[in-house]
């Protein structure tokens, strides 16, 4: 009998859908002429193109001369931040402590080139308050860049808020909805100027996004070339991925309330669960304005890592944000920002569901959980109280 | 084909069934893990443990050395408990518990095996390379901040020497 394997990363990254796969292979197989080019074969694909195009700015509610098509959420969040900084020379750009590396490296890389940046605190459930945007703004501001939802905690920004703060100041607006493509994501309601959007977390392909860009706001490219995606982003299109991208984004949006509905169902029960049955365990991250599938739980004495590694050993696939799990040997950023002890962070584990997850698969990994806590609890010599685990 | 070479292409065959078979067995667990199989085995399996807190309990009053090293902010937290065999001057059993991560519990779990009848002189001089040697590596950075029990092993030994000198 081989061992059962439950994939609870889909933060991480989620597995292509096969319908999206089905598109995707008809594109690798017959369209693979450059878009460039003036034949037959270029038009057709061409075509294709701004068929994709127009499919993505209909579901965000954008025009498809806003559309820029990328190698993905790095790419895109790179574009937009330093976009706007190159455009503009200096200036004060206001993001918060719990954005992905993808944003915060790009700030800290600007501060040394002289720009100013101000990073948000957030509160213990890792909200950025809309107010706190509000009385940073400065004259000099740039740019406000705050991410949709975070990805190791899932607790959900108040978008659309921060959205009219900016526009009530006539600041740019730029959103990570990397993790957001199964919420809402109309950028007219939601008042976004720029949108960083990707496949590889929403069951299509790894390296395809977008970056929405509100006509009349002025970007410097970061890669010159050819002069696709308005000379915004050059380089011979990645058809087969951008055909994945937007089938990808088309299901996500056409599927998202029976499937969030489902998924807050199963998280709920699975939080509820090791809640009841492990002690000296806690939720981090916010528990309703929060992504349908993510568990990020505490384990208090215990290492995440070894929780993790004995978890895979049972075939359960999660991720950490242990300081020993980390290249750089430093806990999580975002558990630090919401004022966790690093004696606590250690033990965070992140359970990301996805659609192929079940209440069975949920049951084993409680059932394998508990004694796995326990053990590891017995050879601990670390006993930290409940009260302890704030800074 | 010369006889030479179907003896070689028959032996190919075998070996490839072998492995075959092999992995058909060992289908029950995945064969990709982060560290080398000695810290898989020392993970899964770490030696010289406490069953439950009354064996600790009862370990801690008949135990001859203590020390404990790290905290629990950096990530790791190493404990250890000797007992020595006064006559010789070796070390009898030892026993542990840690705080951390896989290469954390793994490489007190071995040390606590390469002690045992180990003169206590020599037990002093282990260093954190002999443990990753033991263990059969480990990736660079985890080698600092996680290979604490030698230095837990001095202190229990150190703390075994200062009671020794209290009662002599």
């Amino acid at each position: 009998m081989t061992q059962k394997q439950i994939y609870l990363d889909h933060a991480a990254t989620t597995y292509l859908d096969l319908r999206v796969k089905k598109e995707m292979d008809l594109v690798l197989e017959k369209v693979y002429a450059n878009p460039g080019s003036l034949h037959q074969y270029g038009l057709k694909a061409k075509e294709l193109l701004g068929r994709c195009r127009t499919r993505v700015a209909e579901i965000i509610k954008a025009d498809p001369s806003e559309i820029i098509f990328t190698s993905g959420g790095t790419e895109s969040i790179n574009l937009a931040i330093k976009g706007i900084a190159f455009s503009k020379g200096k200036g004060h750009i206001i993001t918060s402590k719990i954005e992905h590396p993808a944003g915060l490296r790009t700030c800290e890389y600007l501060e040394k080139k002289g720009f100013s940046i101000t990073y948000l605190e957030v509160d213990q459930d890792g909200l950025v308050n809309p107010k706190e945007v509000e009385k940073v703004i400065r004259k000099d501001t740039i740019l406000i860049s705050i991410m949709y939802a975070n990805n190791e905690i899932g607790t959900i920004e108040p978008i659309a808020e921060i959205g009219a703060v900016a526009e009530r100041h006539k600041i740019p607006f730029h959103t990570d909805a990397c993790q957001a493509g199964f919420l809402d994501l109309d950028v007219k309601k939601l008042k976004i100027d720029l949108m960083t959007l990707n496949g590889g977390k929403i069951y299509g392909p790894k390296g395809s996004g977008i970056l929405y860009v509100k006509k009349g706001i002025k970007l410097e490219p970061l890669i010159h070339g050819g002069g696709q995606e308005r000379g915004l982003r050059s380089g011979t299109e990645n058809l087969a991925n951008i055909v994945g991208f937007t089938k990808a984004l088309e299901l996500a949006q056409k599927e998202k309330e029976a499937e969030n509905k489902r998924l807050v169902g199963l998280r709920d029960y699975f939080i509820q669960e090791v809640l009841k049955r492990i002690p000296k365990v806690f939720l981090n991250g916010d528990p309703t304005k929060r992504l349908a599938n993510n568990a990020n739980i505490s384990f208090l004495d215990v290492e995440g890592e070894s929780v993790l590694l004995y978890l895979d050993h049972k075939g359960i696939m999660v991720s950490t944000g242990s300081a020993c799990s980390s290249e750089k040997l430093e806990i999580s950023h975002v558990l630090d920002a919401i004022g966790l002890k690093h004696d606590a962070a250690h033990g965070s584990i992140r359970f990301t569901l996805g659609k192929k997850t079940t209440k069975e698969e949920l049951d084993y990994t409680v059932k394998e959980l508990i004694p796995i806590i326990k053990s590891l609890r017995q050879i601990s010599p670390v006993h930290l109280k409940a009260e302890e685990i704030r800074k | 084909m010369s006889a030479g070479e179907v003896k070689e292409k028959v032996k190919i065959i075998k070996e490839n069934k072998a492995g075959e078979e092999k992995a058909e067995v060992k289908g029950k667990e995945s064969q990709y893990w982060l560290y080398t199989q000695t810290v898989k085995d020392h993970f899964f399996h770490p030696r010289n443990l406490f069953k439950n807190d009354a064996e600790l309990a009862e370990y801690k009053k008949k135990a001859d050395g203590h020390g404990m090293v790290g905290s629990p902010q950096c990530g790791d937290v190493m404990e250890m408990f000797i007992k020595v065999d006064k006559k010789n001057n070796t070390i009898k059993e030892c026993r542990w518990r840690t705080f951390g991560c896989a290469s954390a519990i793994s490489s007190t779990s071995i040390l606590s095996e390469m002690v045992k009848g180990m003169k206590l002189e020599e037990a002093k001089k282990i260093t954190p390379q002999d443990i990753v040697k033991a263990l059969g590596g480990l990736p660079a950075r985890k080698i600092h901040c996680s290979v604490l029990g030698d230095q837990a092993l001095r202190k229990a030994i150190e703390d075994y020497e200062k009671k020794k000198d209290q009662r002599s």
